[in-house]
């Protein structure tokens, strides 16, 4: 009942998103059924005519058809980038099969004497063809561009991950923020949509054979014109913006950025987080979302702006230790210190870089960033009695590396032995981890610390005012209150949120912070 | 048989392979004007094959096919079909024309006025029993295999070709529907003056409706001949088996009065008392006569013979042409 209502809400508000969005969904399919008619009836035809080639064709559209949807599209975008490109090309792909089946199957499933007779009686091939065989076999051929139209409508939930917009938009936001309001706002329309399509044709499919010809004649008209319900003008701007579903849905995302920065003269396109590096690279948008410190800022050349105005909370790392732990080996509190704000922001996409574009171990990467700061010690042989540090991390490069040079810090410094757990999935089973005293350690971010572990009422964060200090001061307070865990010192950089523009461009319109880009797009 | 005329349909050295099969070789033959020919043979001698050569459906390795005095592969295939009548066992009927439309496709083709071609339909379904009022607006699927046929054969006729090609048109009939529809393919009128090439596996329907009879094996002619040469003089040991298992049936179908009465018949000269049916003739054949004999509503009184005589008859008359060719 609540999401009922939830989602009712959700529409209203996004009354005009959800028109969009549809129009966008049944353009796509039309565009690429239309597509796939022009091509797979000719193809099914030119079969019909040499049936040798039949199983060869029909193999390789069968295996076009089973390529999981987004694997085709991952195959799709070097070729075709981002955008309704790739979308279109896919969905047409998996149209083909069906239509190229049925009209094969249409063809020869027309009684062969009926085919004789009209050739004995004069007409030609061509007129054998326009009034005898397709006729025939037009009610198997619309089966299958009934069953491409009601595929495609599914699929075309999928083109929200390449920026070419639709229903799916919605629905993958949903999934990002776990709101199901917002993932049955798309899903509910999308499927209306394909049973909407589903009985239309259905029906045309019922018609008599002579007034199906005419139907259609009149779909083959109506495709290119719902096709070009996928070119209406859309909002547009100086610049485009890309940014993943998560970003665009959730409060302390794109709501309060453009609140705050008042960027309403922005347009953006969803698609898909990992992609949207490769949009703004390739120059498919302007400016996208994503994380300080990811490699591929440096790797694609791309500019962090300043969150001048703090929108985004800061979500510096800190170690998270169990407290036992210095008790036990008070030696490790200066040895773990080491690292106390030696990491810079770009220090930590240059070695994020290392682990995701060139390839390197973190462990190499720890090694290597701490011989340049002359903190690197060989490993003392620790014996086989010693005790064993237990350092965590979650599933991803920056933490690998951090939890790396920690691992390095303590064997060279101390005689104690070190265990690495890394891997351990996402925020809450490190944290799960380190109150069972699984594990003795692990790099949190005080954002996460703030707004997932701890989850204060809004006034809290509010009051917090996204100040790092003051997140600092909190999480500690509170870890130590609730779980009796410690917030060390802060290693240094901010892995938060940032709006990123490539380099070249920000510098050609002189954009360093999101108040500059405000200013540029409302000039 | 009128020779002063050239041949409708001249046929010469006519082979075709289907791969290493010889399904057709080296047949010839010429059909006059109004001629009736059968193709006859087991199944697979190459008779449809034959057939479909004549309106290019399949075309040939050797020989030619002329019509009219000219190659057929000369002119457009199309062109060529749209001047021969052609009707197939399975029918063929465009399902989702109408009855009228199916019949109006080759008057269309060759541009004929939509008036002409209305009246031509309603013209040709009454002389096939198909009340136009009922039948013309109906689709194939509703009509019986019978109707279905009759249809077929009127939308041959429907732009009047000289020429139709019929391949076995009654196969796909029941017994008693295929008579019927035989009898009044016989009986029509239209049919009189065409030039008819037909292709059967049935002898009494070969012996029924050929002026001559072409008997193939294994793609090559046995004879080439009427149904009396082919029963009382064949060719070889082949077409004596062919016929062997019906020869008594098709004797008595092929053998009239005159053949055995001689030329002015007993009955004729019998006396006045003894009236003759109405339909006995010089040409009335000999199992006519014993059906008409047999039958319990003619009083044996009336008739000019008995079966016993009539038999005895046709016995004397079988020994006759017997002895000829063995002379």
């Amino acid at each position: 009942m609540e999401t009922l209502s939830a989602l009712l809400t959700f529409w209203r508000e996004q009354a005009g998103k959800l028109g969009e969005q549809t129009l966008q969904h049944i353009g796509l399919t039309a565009v690429s059924l239309l597509l796939a008619v022009l091509l797979g009836v000719p193809v099914g035809l030119w079969l019909s005519r040499r049936p040798r080639w039949a199983p060869a064709v029909l193999g390789l559209a069968g295996v076009l058809q089973t390529v999981p949807s987004i694997a085709l599209l991952g195959f799709l975008i070097p070729l075709l980038g981002i955008g309704p490109k790739p979308a279109i090309f896919a969905l047409f792909l998996y149209s083909l099969l069906p239509i190229i089946r049925n009209t094969l199957a249409g063809i020869q499933g027309v009684a062969p004497a009926v085919v004789e007779a009209a050739r004995g009686l004069g007409l030609t091939d061509g007129q054998v063809l326009h009034r005898v065989e397709l006729p025939l076999a037009l009610p198997v051929l619309m089966a299958g561009i009934r069953t491409a139209t009601v595929i495609n409508v599914g699929v075309a939930t999928l083109a929200a991950y390449v920026a070419a917009g639709g229903l799916g938009e919605f629905i993958f936001g949903g999934i990002a923020l776990n709101n199901p309001a917002m993932i049955l706002a798309g899903a509910l329309p999308a499927a209306g949509l394909a049973l909407l399509f589903d009985a239309a044709l259905g029906a045309v499919q019922r018609l008599s054979a002579r007034r199906l010809g005419r139907v259609g004649v009149g779909l083959l008209v109506a495709l290119p014109l719902l096709g070009a319900l996928y070119l209406l003008p859309r909002a547009s701007g100086k610049l485009l913006a890309g940014f993943s579903p998560e970003f665009v849905g959730r409060a302390d995302g794109l709501p309060s950025l453009t609140k705050t920065y008042g960027l309403t003269r922005l347009p953006s396109v969803v698609l898909a987080p990992a992609l949207v590096y490769e949009a703004a690279r390739n120059a498919n948008v302007d400016v996208i979302d994503g994380y300080s410190t990811d490699g591929r800022i440096r790797a694609y050349n791309l500019r962090v702006l300043r969150d001048d105005r703090h929108v985004f909370p800061p979500y510096y790392a800190v170690p998270v230790v169990r407290p036992a732990l210095l008790r036990e080996h008070p030696e490790l509190a200066s040895v773990l210190a080491l690292l106390d704000g030696q990491i810079s922001d770009s220090v930590m996409t240059n070695l994020n870089y290392r682990a995701d574009y060139l390839h390197q171990s973190p462990q190499a990467i720890a090694e290597g960033f701490l011989r340049r700061r002359g903190l690197w010690r060989a490993p003392r042989p620790a014996g086989t009695s010693a005790p064993v540090v237990r350092l965590g991390s979650k599933i991803f490069a920056e933490q690998y590396i951090l939890a790396e040079m920690y691992a390095a810090l303590i064997r060279g410094n101390t005689m104690l032995a070190v265990q690495t757990k890394t891997g351990l999935g996402g925020t809450t089973i490190c944290f799960e981890a380190l109150r069972d005293g699984a594990i003795d350690m692990y790099p949190e971010y005080t954002g996460t610390g703030l707004l997932v572990l701890l989850q204060p009422t809004p006034a809290v964060v509010d009051s917090l005012g996204g100040r790092p200090d003051a997140v600092l001061h909190y999480v500690r307070r509170e870890f130590r209150r609730r779980y009796r865990l410690e917030w060390l010192a802060p290693l240094g950089f901010n892995n938060t949120y940032a709006l990123l523009m490539r380099q070249r461009q920000a510098q050609q319109l002189g954009i360093e912070s999101v108040s500059d880009l405000g200013k540029y797009l409302r000039d | 048989m009128p020779t002063n005329q050239p041949p409708v349909v001249r046929v010469s050295r006519l082979s075709k392979h289907f791969g290493a099969h010889a399904v057709v070789q080296d047949v010839s033959f010429e059909l006059a004007a109004g001629e009736t020919l059968v193709l006859l043979g087991p199944s697979g001698c190459g008779k449809t094959t034959l057939l479909k050569m004549l309106n290019r459906l399949i075309e040939p390795d050797a020989g030619t096919v002329e019509i009219n005095g000219q190659d057929v592969l000369a002119q457009r295939p199309e062109l060529l079909r749209r001047g021969i009548g052609y009707v197939i066992q399975q029918v063929g009927l465009l399902p989702h024309y109408t009855v009228a439309e199916n019949i109006a496709v080759v008057p269309r083709l060759l541009g004929h006025a939509p008036a002409a071609i209305a009246d031509r339909t309603a013209a040709l379904l009454t002389r096939l029993h198909l009340p136009p009022a009922r039948f013309a607006g109906q689709l194939p699927h509703q009509l019986s295999g019978g109707q279905q046929q009759r249809v077929g054969l009127a939308r041959a006729l429907a732009a009047d070709p000289p020429i139709v090609l019929l391949d076995e048109p009654f196969g796909a009939l029941d017994p008693l529907t295929r008579a019927s529809i035989r009898r009044e393919f016989r009986e029509l009128e239209e049919l009189r003056s065409k030039t008819m090439v037909l292709v059967t596996h049935d002898v009494t329907e070969a012996f029924e409706l050929a002026d001559r009879i072409l008997l193939l094996d294994a793609g090559r002619m046995q004879q080439l001949g009427t149904p009396r040469e082919l029963l009382f003089r064949p060719a070889n040991d082949f077409v004596r088996r062919f016929f062997a298992a019906e020869r008594l049936a098709l004797q008595l179908r092929t053998l009239t009065l005159e053949d055995v009465f001689g030329e002015t018949p007993r009955w004729n000269t019998a006396g006045a008392n003894c009236r003759t049916p109405d339909n006995f003739n010089t040409q009335t054949t000999v199992n006519e006569a014993l059906e008409a004999l047999t039958s319990t509503d003619t009083a044996p009184s009336a008739l000019p013979f008995t079966v016993a005589e009539l038999m005895a008859a046709f016995g004397q008359a079988l020994q006759r042409e017997e002895d000829a060719w063995k002379r």
